[in-house]
């Protein structure tokens, strides 16, 4: 075999392995968001535990909002459960609105896990049509989107939120509303 | 509940005449007042259009089905999605913008021919020249080789006193 030959193949061959090499270093759970950056989709829903109040998004302009979409059926919900709780007692008094959204699952199942969990410093939202997870591009539990006071989306986590990025992504938030 | 699997269970006692006739309607022995018709509901422009919008849609939790395949919750409700805002008179490519939107292009099951994705749609039609030229570069070179005279035996002795016997064999 000439090296003409060889160098021919190998033109080849290298983008093809580079592709594939480049495919293998990407999660493919974690599925690009285009909410990030964008005007957070509007929504009414109803408390959990009072479904004659509703809440919605124009409700909450001016303020921070944490939307964690769960379910009680969800294992990676249980991981998580305890720094979204501890996050929303800490930013809770700072202004910082917590609710979690009940996504394909009873309140009845919600309210059991929740007393299980051993309580949640926030409320609940039901969203029976899931109108309110396909405006948000949900497509498992948990997902956490974190809404600047301006009602744009500033961040998406798929699966388990820790105490940490939560810090992370917040704090800046309040530190800019206190220097306006 | 209950009473449902209860029916259930006393429907192959009691025989046609209960729940099954829904099923079969033209079974015999089912009374006359419980036969019933199916009735053919036919496919509606909207129907049509919320079928072919669900087909091309990606279903956010199922492994490689569509909207329209998938029996899931989340599915239905977002098939219920395409069908009334195809009913408040948004285009199909409004429908789809509007997904997109939201869950961004993963949610189609064809990449749109943009971008990186034209390497999907590119490459196995240059895979395809480039193996059609090198075949035929490869083609003509044997089909040279075959032009050549073929080396046969160079030292035969015709006056070998065998070789008419052998020649008498092998047919020509």
């Amino acid at each position: 075999m000439n090296w003409r030959r060889s160098m021919i193949g190998l033109a080849i061959a290298l983008p093809v392995i580079a592709l594939l090499a480049f495919g293998l270093t990407r999660d493919p759970a974690q599925i690009p968001s285009p909410l990030p950056g964008r005007a957070a989709p509007a929504f009414e829903l109803a408390y959990m535990d009072s479904a004659a109040d509703s809440v919605s998004l124009a409700d909450l302009r001016g303020k921070v909002v944490v939307l964690n979409f769960w379910a009680s059926w969800c294992l990676q919900c249980r991981v998580e459960h305890q720094d979204l709780s501890a996050a929303g007692t800490l930013y809770g008094p700072q202004g910082v609105r917590f609710f979690g959204v009940l996504f394909k699952d009873e309140p009845e199942n919600g309210r059991r896990w929740i007393r299980m969990m051993g309580g949640q410093s926030y409320p609940s939202l039901t969203d029976y049509r899931l109108r309110t997870a396909i405006d948000y591009g949900v497509y498992g539990a948990p997902e956490t989107f974190i809404i600047d006071q301006s009602g744009t989306v500033v961040h998406k986590e798929i699966g388990p939120i820790t105490f940490a990025k939560l810090r992370e992504v917040i704090d800046p938030l309040l530190e800019r509303e206190a220097t306006q | 509940m209950t009473a449902a699997a209860l029916m259930l269970l006393l429907a192959p006692v009691s025989g046609p005449a209960t729940g099954q006739s829904a099923q079969q309607p033209t079974q015999s022995g089912a009374g006359a007042a419980q036969e019933q018709t199916i009735e053919v509901v036919p496919e509606t422009e909207i129907d049509r259009q919320v079928r072919d919008i669900a087909s091309g849609l990606r279903c956010p939790i199922c492994q490689g089905q569509s909207l329209q395949d998938s029996p899931s919750e989340l599915a239905q409700q977002m098939r219920d999605v395409i069908r009334s805002r195809l009913e408040e008179g948004q285009t199909p490519d409004q429908v789809r913008d509007y997904f997109m939107g939201s869950y961004g292009e993963w949610i189609l099951m064809e990449p749109r021919a943009k971008g990186f994705n034209l390497t999907v749609y590119v490459l196995p039609v240059l895979a395809v020249i480039v193996g059609a030229l090198g075949l035929m570069m490869a083609a003509r070179r044997w089909l040279v080789g075959a032009g050549a005279p073929l080396a046969g035996p160079t030292n035969v002795d015709e006056s070998d006193p065998d070789l008419a016997a052998w020649e008498d064999l092998v047919p020509r």
